[in-house]
C-alpha cells in the first residue's frame, strides 16, 4: 500500500511551517510508509513518554524540533522525567547526564506539553473519549487509554509519539480502525476463586500471564465476576504490556467495548481458548520475583504506573501510624502530591519513612540506595519486571498489604493469598 | 550462504558477527544503551553484547521506549552493524528513522522471515544496502 499525503501535509513535510515542523511530519509519514498505512488521520490528543532521558540523543533530538521553532498542535501531556522536580525525592543522577536531562525536559516544555509528568495521565485528569483518536506513548498509558477508556492509539514510542503532537496527524493503522480492535482470543479467568479476583494481588500476576501468553493478540478476559475497580485494571494493563506487546485488552461487562464478550469478539468464536488454572497462576506469580528466599528486605517500591489517591488511602491505612525499619518508596504524579500536601499527608507519610517520589520513579532514574544484591519488595508487575535490569535489585513480588508490613520489620513477609 | 531480505530502513551497509536472539527482547530494560549489552536476566542471551553484530530479531516486545534505546546506541556508536527484523517493528526502527534525521550515519535494517534467522548463526554476515545478506564462517 502506499501512503498518500493531503497537500497541507506535503507542505508541512517540506516547510511551510518551519523546520521543527517539517521534520515532525516526516518522522510520521516515515513511520506510516513503514507501517503500510494508507494516510494520515487527525489526532486529538498526544501522551508523550520521550521526555525520559536515556542519553543524549533524545535532548539534542528534542533541542533540534525546538530550534526549528515547533509547538504541539493539540493537548499534550508529558510522561515521567528523569527528575524529581517537585523535589519532594532526591535522583542521584550525576553530571553531565543531570543537566543533559534537565535540558530534555525543558525543551518538551518549550514544545508546549503540559508539566503532568506522569504515567498515569489518564488518573490526572486527561481522559479522551471513547472512539477518539489520539497518540499516546508509554506502554501503560497507551494499553490503559485503549482498553478502560475506549479512545484510540497504537502503541507510539519515543519520537513519534512528540512528532505526531507536533504534526497533529497520526498514521492510519491498527488501533485506529475498528476492525483491529476485535478480539480473536479468549482468556477465561472463572476457574479462580473470586475471592482471588476481587484481590488487588491478582490484577499484576494475571496481566503479566496474559500478556506472556497473548503477545500481540488481542483477548477478552471472561470469568470475571465484578469489576475489579480502576487501579486493579491499570496494574493488569501495565504487567500485561510489560510482558508481551499489549496494547488492547478487553474484560467482558467490564471495558466499553465488551459489553459482553460475544462483542467483543465481533460475533465470532475465539480462534484460541485459554483456560486460566490456578496451577498457571502460582508459576506466573513465582516468575514476578527474581529472589527466592531472603533474610531482609532493602527496599519497598509502590507505584508503577503512578499511585492514586485511594491507593495512598490504603497505603495509609495499612502503616497505621507505624515507622518503617526501611524506606518504601511510593511513585506518584505531583497532581496527587498536591492533594496530598493540601492536607499535610505527604509531611506525616515522609515522617514515618516513605520517600515519595514524584515526576519520575524508581526504576527509571537512580533513587532507590546504592548497593549490591539489593533486595526490593513491589506490589508492581512492572516494577517486578523492569527492576532487576534496570536497578541491580532482586525482586519478590507482594500485596500492598505484605510491602507495608515488610517495610515496617525490614524482613520479608508473604501472606499466602492464593489462588 | 546468502539471502535477499526487504529494506526497512534505508542505512549504510554492515558487516559484523551474527547474533541470532532466541526469544523476542525488549530494547528498554533489555538492553543497556551506555554498552550495547543484553542486561534482562530473563532473556536466554543475557550477558552478550549487541554492538556491531547484525542482529537477528526473531521478535520485539514491551516498552515504547525501544525507539530511545536504539538512537542512543547508534549516537554512542554501540548499534549492531545492521538489524534484521522477523517483521517491521515502527516502535524500534523509529530510533533508525530519527538517526537519520538528526544526520547520524545509521545502520540499514531489513526484514527476513526468522525461521531464516538460524542458517545465520555463528557466520561472519555482510548486509547491503539493497538489503542482500551474505554469510562467510568466522576466520
Amino acid at each position: 500500500m502506499t501512503l498518500a499525503l493531503s497537500d497541507a501535509e506535503r507542505a508541512m513535510a517540506a516547510g511551510a511551517r518551519g523546520a521543527g515542523a517539517a521534520m515532525a511530519m516526516r518522522i510520521v509519514a516515515e513511520s506510516a510508509r513503514l507501517l503500510g498505512a494508507p494516510r494520515l488521520i487527525p489526532v486529538a490528543s498526544a501522551h508523550i513518554d520521550g521526555a525520559l532521558y536515556h542519553g543524549d540523543s533524545g535532548t539534542l533530538f528534542a533541542e533540534k524540533l525546538v530550534e526549528g521553532g515547533a509547538k504541539v498542535a493539540v493537548r499534550a501531556t508529558l510522561n515521567v522525567g528523569a527528575l524529581d522536580l517537585t523535589g519532594c525525592s532526591r535522583v542521584r543522577l550525576a553530571e553531565p547526564a543531570r543537566s543533559m536531562a534537565r535540558r530534555m525536559m525543558d525543551a518538551y516544555r518549550t514544545l508546549g506539553c503540559e508539566q503532568s509528568w506522569t504515567c498515569a495521565p489518564y488518573q490526572a485528569g486527561h481522559r479522551p473519549a471513547q472512539g477518539t483518536d489520539v497518540a499516546w506513548g508509554e506502554s501503560n498509558a497507551v494499553v490503559f487509554c485503549n482498553s478502560v477508556l475506549g479512545a484510540r492509539t497504537n502503541r507510539y514510542g519515543d519520537f513519534l509519539d512528540i512528532a505526531c503532537a507536533i504534526a497533529g496527524r497520526a498514521p492510519d493503522y491498527g488501533l485506529h480502525r475498528h476492525e483491529n480492535r476485535l478480539a480473536t482470543l479468549e482468556f477465561d479467568v472463572g476457574a479462580l476463586p473470586p475471592a482471588f479476583l476481587r484481590s488487588a494481588f491478582a490484577w499484576p500476576i494475571l496481566g503479566s500471564l496474559y500478556g506472556r501468553l497473548v503477545g500481540t493478540d488481542i483477548g477478552v478476559v471472561t470469568g470475571v465476576p465484578s469489576h475489579p475497580g480502576e487501579d486493579a485494571l491499570k496494574a493488569f494493563g501495565a504487567a500485561a504490556a510489560s510482558s508481551g506487546a499489549v496494547g488492547l485488552f478487553h474484560i467482558a461487562g467490564v471495558t466499553p467495548e465488551a459489553q459482553d464478550a460475544e462483542t467483543a469478539l465481533g460475533g465470532l468464536p475465539p480462534r484460541t481458548r485459554i483456560a486460566v488454572t490456578p496451577a498457571m497462576v502460582a508459576d506466573a506469580r513465582s516468575r514476578l520475583s527474581t529472589v527466592a528466599r531472603a533474610e531482609r528486605v532493602d527496599a519497598v517500591a509502590l507505584g508503577s504506573p503512578h499511585l492514586s489517591l485511594a491507593e495512598f488511602d490504603e497505603i495509609e491505612r495499612l502503616m497505621a501510624g507505624r515507622r518503617l525499619a526501611v524506606p518504601l518508596h511510593a511513585c506518584t504524579g505531583r497532581h496527587v502530591v498536591e492533594a496530598l500536601d493540601a492536607a499535610g499527608r505527604r509531611r506525616a507519610l515522609e515522617a514515618q519513612g516513605v520517600v515519595v517520589v514524584a515526576d519520575t520513579c524508581v526504576v527509571v532514574t537512580p533513587i532507590l540506595p546504592e548497593m549490591t544484591a539489593g533486595v526490593l519488595m513491589t506490589n508492581s508487575g512492572k516494577f517486578a519486571h523492569y527492576a532487576p535490569g534496570n536497578t541491580g535489585y532482586g525482586v519478590i513480588y507482594a500485596s500492598t498489604a505484605d510491602c507495608v508490613e515488610s517495610a515496617v520489620i525490614g524482613k520479608p513477609i508473604l501472606t499466602d493469598i492464593g489462588p | 550462504m546468502s539471502a535477499e531480505a526487504e529494506v526497512l530502513v534505508e542505512g549504510s551497509a554492515g558487516r559484523g558477527k551474527a547474533l541470532v536472539l532466541s526469544a523476542p527482547i525488549s530494547f528498554w530494560g533489555g538492553v543497556d544503551p551506555k554498552t550495547g549489552r543484553v542486561v534482562d536476566v530473563r532473556h536466554p542471551d543475557h550477558g552478550r553484547s549487541i554492538a556491531g553484530t547484525v542482529l537477528f530479531l526473531p521478535g520485539t516486545i514491551g516498552s515504547s521506549s525501544a525507539a530511545a534505546v536504539l538512537l542512543e546506541l547508534v549516537h554512542a556508536g554501540y548499534a549492531p552493524a545492521a538489524l534484521v527484523l522477523h517483521e517491521p517493528d515502527a516502535i524500534l526502527l523509529l530510533g533508525l528513522i530519527v538517526a537519520r534525521e538528526m544526520g547520524w550515519p545509521t545502520p540499514v535494517a531489513v526484514r527476513l522471515d526468522r525461521e531464516r534467522h538460524a542458517e545465520f548463526a555463528t557466520m561472519v554476515v555482510t548486509v547491503s544496502v539493497d538489503g542482500q545478506l551474505s554469510a562467510l564462517p568466522p576466520p
